[in-house]
């Protein structure tokens, strides 16, 4: 029999030559006649150690990482199929603390299955959630999930199951669930990480959720950016299709659901929801004025759940599991995990999902190892580029939405992005300001206008010009733009800037105590 | 110069995409998609067709190309070079390179090398975010980039053209 071989195609992976590293396998396997089979399957989310090779044997996986192509020699050298000894061996995979650490409830499957294998992923629980939910009402469906205490994963935290509610409760001859698939911040990639490594998930989560309100159609609004998501997603529904778990009659059960992908293109506003059901209605993703609720009133003018990935490929373990497995994880009003994403200046990147409570520091220090470049973190940005800056002073705030916001931070989709001691605050503060005038759908004046002046101002202070009274001016723009602006982009974009400047004066060229909060 | 009407093989796959596309709800963006998939942009020329096959006015047409980042009006170099501006990228020294890559070229963003080599743009997150800095080039992500890394890329990018 031949031996089992793993090498992720996520595109991390790949883009750090995962591609490279399997033909280097197979070309090497060919030239010592050996007999070996390369799965390509999804990515456990331990990015530091990509290209991460696993070995299938009698106990388990086991590792080998980081491997570059000219690693590969030396791995058939030490006979690393039969687990031979080498300076790169992990052992076991499941047993590297790292991963162990972790509570992985929407990320079960990642780094274990092949994609788009349906077989596979009904062997792992695959489609246990849509079974349980085809045996009861609409109402049980969203009762489960509103009991479970899941928040909308896309940052703004709204219970879904609250939101589910409203769109079951309207009536209409036709309803949507609409995926927003648009991850458009700054250190997030978990929705991608589903999408391309495990999108049976997402699609068992989408027909759930039409099942609960009562919708027959789905999208997903995948960024322009993901072309591998793109194929991975198409594929994953043609399956799922043929083997009738989507289509007019859900496995035999009466119930219609059809499930689309459609491109964004590139356009950070659309990551609003109704900025991104005009942006699927065929125009300017323009933000819409609430109410009327999407869920009322949504695509096409018809009631549409919103949800965003993470959300979505979150229901099928719950309706699974039932709601008070999910429910028993995290803290306070932050119930079960969060799939939180480690990135910028850290030594161990990846995917780490907790249940809510672990603190920065931890995220940071325990499971990031610290900075990459060796030098102090002296900021991080938590939730995107509409996140604020936190300083070594809050690293030990747990995750959980109201601790978060009680500092005046937001915790978002999950993004931690840490600084070394390099970093110029100011800079960040009109880069934030920078962001918001390029992807500013133009709609309002706050944010429109805010945004631009907000950099030339920020460029004064760079420069040094009258610092107190620019800095003054930067405080009373921001509070222009959080209370007149129509949506989070303008309204949160004082989030980074005011930190930066509350937490790091001195990068701003003003006195700590000139500051206030 | 760009042509002031469409050659008759851009014409053929546009009218193609259209029929394609036409009855689908909420079509503008799909078929859009399309064309650039195919033609590398979107001709001001073809916005007349589109238009009237879409009822659309010609201004929604141009309203809707200009909005998004992702939509091109003139054809670009062979290969698009996108250099992630984004914050975990600056966290490594995306600014840097960035500096290096426009050196290396002789362009600013939004512009093409003179050969018709690579055109280059700025890009807000390629969620690669875990192997920052990131850059894309066509439809290829890479990782930790550097400026030898990417001086690599570069000239495997001219030396296949």
């Amino acid at each position: 029999m031949s031996m089992k071989i793993f090498i992720s195609k996520d595109s991390t992976a790949l883009s750090l030559g995962a591609d490279e590293v399997a033909e280097a396998i197979a070309k090497e396997a060919q030239t010592r006649k050996l007999d070996i089979q390369i799965l390509r399957n999804s990515s456990r989310g331990l990015f530091w150690l990509e290209t991460l090779v696993e070995v299938e044997t009698a106990s388990g996986r086991i590792g080998f990482g980081p491997i570059n192509p000219n690693d590969v020699k030396s791995l058939f050298d030490a006979d690393f199929i039969k687990g031979g000894k080498h300076p790169l061996a992990l052992g076991l995979v499941s047993e590297i603390d790292w991963l162990k650490k972790q509570e992985r409830l929407t990320f079960a499957r990642m780094g274990i299955t092949e994609p788009t294998n349906i077989d596979q992923y009904i062997e792992h629980e695959g489609f246990q959630g849509l079974k349980n939910a085809l045996k009861l009402n609409p109402q049980a469906i969203v009762q489960t999930v509103t009991d479970s205490g899941l928040r909308g994963r896309g940052g703004a935290a709204f219970p879904t199951g609250i939101k589910w509610k409203t769109v079951l409760d309207t009536k209409a001859t036709q309803k949507y669930i609409v995926c927003n698939a648009d991850e458009g911040d700054s250190g997030t990639y978990s929705d991608r990480m589903i999408m391309e490594g495990d999108p049976f998930v997402l699609i068992e989560g989408m027909i759930i959720a039409g099942l609960a309100v009562g919708a027959s159609q789905g999208y997903i609004y995948l960024r322009s950016e993901y072309p591998h998501a793109l194929k991975t997603l198409n594929e994953a529904i043609e399956k799922a299709k043929s083997v009738g778990y989507l289509g007019d009659d859900i496995l035999k059960s009466g119930h219609t659901f059809h499930l689309e992908v459609r491109r964004a293109a590139g356009a950070y506003i659309c990551g609003e929801e109704t900025s991104l059901l005009e942006s699927l209605e065929g125009k300017r993703g323009l933000v819409r004025f609430k109410p009327p609720l999407p869920a009322i009133e949504g695509l096409f003018g018809k009631p549409t759940a919103v949800n965003n990935v993470i959300s979505l490929a979150t229901v099928p373990i719950i309706l699974a599991r039932g709601a008070k497995y999910y429910q028993d994880f995290g803290m306070g009003k932050s119930r079960g995990t969060l799939p939180i994403q480690l990135a910028g200046n850290l030594k161990r990147t990846g995917l780490v999902e907790k249940a809510f409570g672990v603190t920065l520091r931890e995220l940071l220090y325990d499971f990031g190892g610290g900075s990459l470049s060796g030098k102090p973190i002296k900021a991080v940005q938590v939730g995107g580029p509409l996140g604020a800056y936190l300083p070594e002073s809050q690293f030990d705030t747990p995750l959980d939405y109201e601790k978060f916001s009680e500092i005046w931070a937001i915790l978002g989709h999950g993004g931690i992005v840490a600084f070394d001691e390099t970093v110029n605050m100011a800079k960040m503060a009109r880069y934030a300001f920078d962001f918001c005038a390029i992807e500013s759908c133009g709609k309002c004046t706050p944010c429109r206008v805010g945004s631009t002046r907000g950099v030339e101002v920020m460029d004064h202070i760079i420069a040094g010009k009258d610092v107190e009274k620019h800095t003054t001016l930067v405080r009373d723009l921001s509070d222009t733009m959080l209370n007149g602006s129509l949506c989070a982009l303008g309204g949160m974009t004082p989030y980074p800037v005011l930190s930066a400047l509350n937490h790091f004066p001195k990068d701003f060229g003003v006195d700590a105590k000139e500051t206030k909060a | 110069m760009e042509d002031l009407v469409l050659n008759p093989h851009d014409l053929k796959i546009i009218n193609q995409h259209i029929l394609q596309y036409q009855s689908m709800p909420g079509a503008l963006l799909p078929l859009l998609h399309a064309i650039q998939d195919d033609l590398g942009f979107v001709p001001e020329i073809a916005y007349p067709l589109i238009s009237s096959a879409l009822s659309l006015s010609v201004a929604e047409v141009h309203g809707v190309v200009t909005f998004y980042h992702h939509f091109r009006s003139h054809k670009p170099g062979r290969h698009i070079l996108q250099v992630c501006r984004a914050e975990s990228c600056q966290a490594l020294g995306s600014e840097a390179l960035e500096t290096h890559i426009k050196n290396k070229l002789g362009i600013d963003f939004h512009e093409t090398t003179f050969d018709g080599t690579i055109t280059l743009e700025p890009i807000y997150c390629l969620g690669n975010c875990a192997c920052s800095p990131a850059v894309m080039i066509d439809e290829a992500v890479y990782g930790r980039v550097d400026s030898k890394k990417i001086d690599q890329l570069i000239s495997d990018l001219k030396r296949a053209s």
